[in-house]
């Protein structure tokens, strides 16, 4: 069983996240950059299905070099190899665009089954794995809380609002994981430092066969017309319970007119 | 007047069209003259057309279909596509849910064009309005290729009737194998709730770590009650198995926009504000006044949940 883990580094959502106003873009450098946190849980999935069927599990990322990072720790957790693609015209690629380049890496790939986060928590498009399927011919098995393989049969239980879908596809799949699917593991330091040796390949678009025409800001198919921070709120008003705290909350609702 | 598609998007098991339908409907008016699209299966669209005429639309394409059920997203998309190519729209606008926004990324490939996705707003030149990182930044957007595919942020626009014509067109449907993929087996509920849903609901009540336990969350539930609002829950909270994950607020779980937001024994770490930072009225109740949720709110209580929570429910019950 070949699996292939996408993951993603993005802005530290703990840290400040700024729009670069040079061109409107996400300010990536800037930020502290970690490992897309659903990622984690996406690695973990690769790595419970690899440990159950046997076979191999490579990571896959689109990102400036710093993404290396990214792959270090899906490396340190049990993924066996990584493919990196790095170029200077990707930067500033809208999501489709992106797709493409992926769907193009994993062209070059053999898996028998995707797995990627459900969301990402720089643009919370969602979107990625059903681009990705469309584009590739692939099942889209996506906003899975579980997660079975069983003889070229992939299943999942789709989240849903108060229960889930169950889905299934004949393999090769793409599946996407939220939060609720298992609890990643935390790399050992065996794993940290067997990472270190594992193999990662770099590819650049020629490699890939994509035309820098597809991708990069000035080709996208949607801009950033321009963007402002939102307006902090203004001090609210605070009041320590005495006994009459109920009282007050109460009051500010008749105020605003909820009740 | 250019002619806008707008997805429909319907309760299961024939419960109607949700109001994110009727919100896009409103939103479409922006650029043009709003067509309802109903993908479904068949019979579905007879009880949904007065809505959707109600809201303006001036026709509603009906394409009924058993695989649209039975398949996941892919047929929409690809009825959807096929829609589109036939009648050249000005631009398409699709509810935001993890399906709407699944529908318009394969829609955008079909048809090569760009989308833009959680808007809270189009304008009559097509720029959207969207919100990014965690409410602290407005963007405003634009599709640069093809035709412009908008999926509309739940509870960001107020739907406003308009009479439409609702002349209703059917559409033949034909899914092509490639569609049929990835199969829907069984669609099990697990909670039924008589609350209204969290990303619909004009008051939001969200319980946190503080309230510490499963059964405490009645509490929450009470007040939530009392104010005709939808319950919500931190990550901390269905982390400790205080309630299902399906209401988390947050970065990994739901993102909310209601009238009022009543945080209560949350702390307000960034990944809680990710989920509710743009309501238009916070309220938070926590016995730490160093809390961080305190600068987010309009209106806070310093103080023990357990006391400040029922008997703010015993007054507003006493009001009605």
């Amino acid at each position: 069983m070949n699996i292939v883990v996408l993951v993603k580094q993005v802005p530290d959502s703990g840290s400040e996240r700024k729009m670069d106003p040079a061109d409107n873009t996400v300010a990536r450098a800037a930020a502290d950059n970690v490992v897309n946190e659903i990622d984690e849980y996406a690695i973990e999935e690769a790595l419970v299905v690899k440990e159950a069927q046997g076979g191999e599990v490579t990571v896959l990322t689109v990102g400036p070099d710093s993404a290396t990072d990214a792959i270090r720790k899906a490396l340190s957790m049990g993924a066996d190899k990584a493919v990196h693609v790095s170029d200077e015209a990707i930067k500033g690629s809208d999501a489709v665009q992106i797709s493409a380049v992926l769907a193009a890496a994993l062209g070059q790939l053999e898996y028998d089954l995707v797995i990627c986060g459900a969301e990402a928590t720089d643009s919370q498009m969602s979107v990625m794995p059903a681009l990705l399927a469309e584009r590739l011919g692939l099942p889209q098995l996506s906003g899975a809380r579980k997660l079975t393989v069983d003889g070229g049969v992939a299943r999942i239980e789709r989240q849903t609002d108060g229960g889930y879908w169950a889905v299934e596809a004949p393999l090769p799949a793409i599946v996407s994981t939220w939060d609720t699917i298992n609890e990643p593991r935390y790399p050992s330091f065996k794993g940290i430092m067997a990472a270190k040796k594992k193999p990662v390949e770099t590819k650049t678009l020629a490699d890939l066969g994509v035309d820098a025409s597809l991708v990069g800001q000035a080709n996208a198919t949607t801009q950033v017309v321009d963007f402002a921070g939102r307006p902090p709120k203004g001090e609210g008003v605070k009041v320590t319970d005495e006994g009459d705290g109920a009282q007050k909350f109460v009051d500010f609702l008749a105020g605003q007119k909820i009740v | 007047m250019a002619e806008v598609l707008v997805l429909a998007e319907l309760n299961p098991a024939g419960g109607g069209v949700r109001k994110t339908t009727l919100e896009a409907l409103t939103a479409a008016r922006a650029i043009g003259e709003p067509s309802a699209v109903v993908i479904a299966a068949p019979g579905t669209a007879a009880g949904v057309k007065d809505a959707l005429a109600e809201y303006g639309a001036a026709t509603v394409y009906v394409a009924e279909a058993p695989e649209i059920d039975e398949f996941l997203v892919a047929p929409k998309a690809e009825v959807l596509a096929q829609l589109v190519q036939e009648k050249s729209p000005a631009a398409v606008v699709i509810p935001s849910s993890p399906e709407g926004k699944e529908v318009a990324a394969r829609l955008a490939i079909k048809i090569g064009s760009g989308f833009l996705t959680d808007v809270t707003e189009i304008a009559a030149d097509g720029t959207a309005t969207q919100v990014a990182f965690a409410g602290q930044v407005i963007v405003h957007s634009k599709v640069t290729a093809g035709t412009p595919i908008y999926t509309l942020r739940g509870n960001s626009v107020t739907p406003e009737p308009a009479a439409g014509a609702g002349a209703e067109q059917a559409v033949s449907v034909s899914v092509s194998d490639a569609a049929k993929l990835a199969k829907v087996t069984d669609r099990v509920v697990e909670q039924k709730s008589s609350r209204p849903e969290l990303t619909e609901a004009s008051i939001v009540v969200s319980g946190g770590r503080g309230v510490a336990s499963a059964e405490n969350f009645s509490i929450i539930e009470g007040l939530a009650d009392s104010l005709g609002a939808a319950v919500g829950a931190s990550r901390a909270a269905v982390d400790s198995g205080f309630y299902p994950h399906s209401f988390q607020v947050g970065q990994t779980g739901k993102t909310v926009s209601p009238q009022l937001y009543v945080a209560v024994g949350i702390s307000g770490a960034i990944q809680h504000r990710a989920g509710m930072q743009t309501s238009k009225t916070i309220v938070a109740i926590n016995k730490d006044p160093e809390a961080p949720i305190f600068e987010l709110a309009d209106f806070g209580v310093i103080g023990d949940l357990n006391t400040v929570v029922p008997q703010a429910t015993e007054q507003i019950t006493a009001r009605k």
